[in-house]
């Protein structure tokens, strides 16, 4: 989903030589910003479901291998992204297993920007599980239980006193979660590769510097500073505020 | 279940650490009073009875109704029970205003019964414009809620946040709460333990009436000789998990210091 921006009608002259060189670097910033904070967005809706309900079963409920799951989801935080992104490939390529099942319905995710959703989805995922299950663990359960005893089914519950005592942790999550999706490189990398059109704000700023374009890393550098910057300055107000 | 002469009873093993509940009482009175020590079973009785914590083995039964049953493999989940619960702390939710803290159960006993109905009282009740205390839609076959908001006057709290609300109306909103869903026993946890003196006189009236204007059956614990006194028509006497005497509350708490 690339974002076209019109190259403003220069003609020839030095002058203009300079504008348009600079008119690339703004439609690529405008481009590789805008694509980022969409892949990163959907990327959070993506790992939401799973993460809630993962955090859910780590603060509430015992079952057998809960300590496996539980380190399983935080894998991505010490594994290199590098070697994650590589296991996602060899999954969801056309021979992996992932891959395989989905290929029969048309839906390829290797190199496409499906692939940049599923690498931020992994990466982010581990950060959203920690904070939610945080805010889950600090709800008190005996709301819970009473709401039980009020008639209220376990679903109900989950929705109308669960969540909404967890929201704290529940949007600090997702904020982090949604923050480390606009950073990834490694895995990322791996999976979607520097396709132009598909490339991230970390990977179109690693690209530039490879190549020597140093004003367009800087450019691209200061807008992944700012989105870093409001993410971090909005998880800590929520934080604060109730 | 309305019968009145349903009886209650509670034949139930717990073990939970060092602590062990081993009771077998069948209560036929209405209102019922577990008096003990701190320590000697009382709240892990009703947790049993309002399905929060499982017995090892028993049966806990009010009327025919059987709530949990080892032998037969019942046991009813909290929500189908229709025992209403005050906890000693209260547990009023923290994130909801009185109106959706009184209306929890009462909606819930509504979606059971039709989905469409408490999403539509749930908007009238948003509008900020309350006709009646429960808001829009509310009239009529909720005749037992209103009784209840009016027996516990409720109605000019409706609005405030829980926060704000001081320990006598905090205690009326939990029983408020508990009774909206018309249940077929209450249970009271130390209900005025938290209050001082001048407040416990004005809410033991309060609990006097839900006796007797609603009828609700109470198991109700305390520690306190007067309440026991003036709400209970039997007692039962607790100690490390057993019952040591049960009978008409002037003859227990005479032998109890």
């Amino acid at each position: 989903m690339p974002v076209r921006c019109k190259e403003p009608g220069l003609r020839g002259g030095r002058a203009d030589e300079f504008r348009k060189e600079e008119g690339a670097v703004t439609a690529e910033l405008v481009e590789v910003t805008g694509f980022t904070v969409l892949m990163a967005a959907v990327a959070t809706l993506v790992m939401l479901p799973p993460g809630v309900a993962v955090a859910w079963l780590l603060a509430r409920r015992e079952f057998p291998g809960r300590a496996v799951l539980e380190t399983f989801v935080s894998l991505p935080l010490v594994v290199p992204p590098v070697a994650t992104g590589l296991i996602l490939l060899k999954l969801f390529g056309r021979r992996g297993p992932l891959g395989a099942l989905l290929e029969p319905l048309g839906i390829d995710i290797v190199f496409t920007w499906k692939a940049v959703v599923v690498a931020m989805a992994v990466m982010g995922l581990p950060l959203l599980v920690r904070a939610t299950r945080a805010g889950f663990e600090q709800a008190d359960r005996r709301y819970e239980a009473i709401a039980a005893t009020l008639g209220a089914r376990p679903w109900r519950v989950f929705w109308t006193v669960s969540l909404p005592l967890a929201r704290r942790g529940l949007l600090a999550g997702t904020v982090l979660g949604f923050s480390r999706a606009i950073g990834e490189f490694g895995a990322t990398i791996m999976l979607a590769g520097a396709l132009p059109g598909a490339r991230t704000l970390s990977v179109a700023i690693y690209r530039n510097a490879e190549l020597g374009r140093d004003a367009a890393a800087m450019t691209l550098i200061a807008a992944a500073v700012t989105i870093g910057f409001a993410a971090v300055y909005l998880s800590n107000r929520l934080g604060t505020a109730s | 279940m309305s019968g009145g002469e349903a009886s209650v009873v509670i034949d139930v093993r717990l073990r939970a650490g060092a602590f062990a509940l081993d009771l077998r009482e069948t209560i036929a009175a209405r209102t019922v009073a577990l008096f003990g020590p701190s320590g000697s079973g009382k709240t892990t009785t009703l947790d049993a009875v309002a399905g929060l914590r499982r017995p090892d083995e028993g049966v806990i039964r009010i009327g025919r109704h059987v709530l949990f049953d080892s032998r037969r493999g019942i046991d009813v989940p909290p929500y189908e029970r229709r025992v209403g619960y005050v906890p000693q702390d209260l547990a009023l939710f923290p994130h909801l205003d009185v109106r959706r803290n009184v209306l929890y159960g009462a909606r819930g006993r509504a979606a059971a019964g039709g989905a469409g109905g408490w999403s539509l009282r749930e908007r009238g009740a948003d509008d900020g414009t309350p006709r009646s205390p429960l808001g829009a839609g509310s009239e009529g076959a909720h005749g037992t809620h209103a009784s209840v908001l009016e027996l516990l006057e409720i109605d000019t709290l409706m609005s405030r946040s829980v926060d704000g609300l001081s320990g006598g109306e905090r205690q009326r909103v939990a029983l408020a709460r508990a009774l909206m869903t018309e249940p077929d026993l209450l249970l009271l946890d130390e209900p005025l333990a938290a209050l001082d003196l001048g407040l416990r006189d004005r809410i033991l009236p309060y609990l006097e009436r839900v006796r007797d204007e609603l009828g609700t059956p109470m198991i109700y614990v305390s520690h306190v000789t007067d309440e026991v006194r003036r709400v209970a028509d039997w007692a039962i006497v607790l100690d490390a998990g057993r019952a040591v005497r049960s009978g008409a509350p002037a003859e227990m708490l005479e032998s109890t210091p």
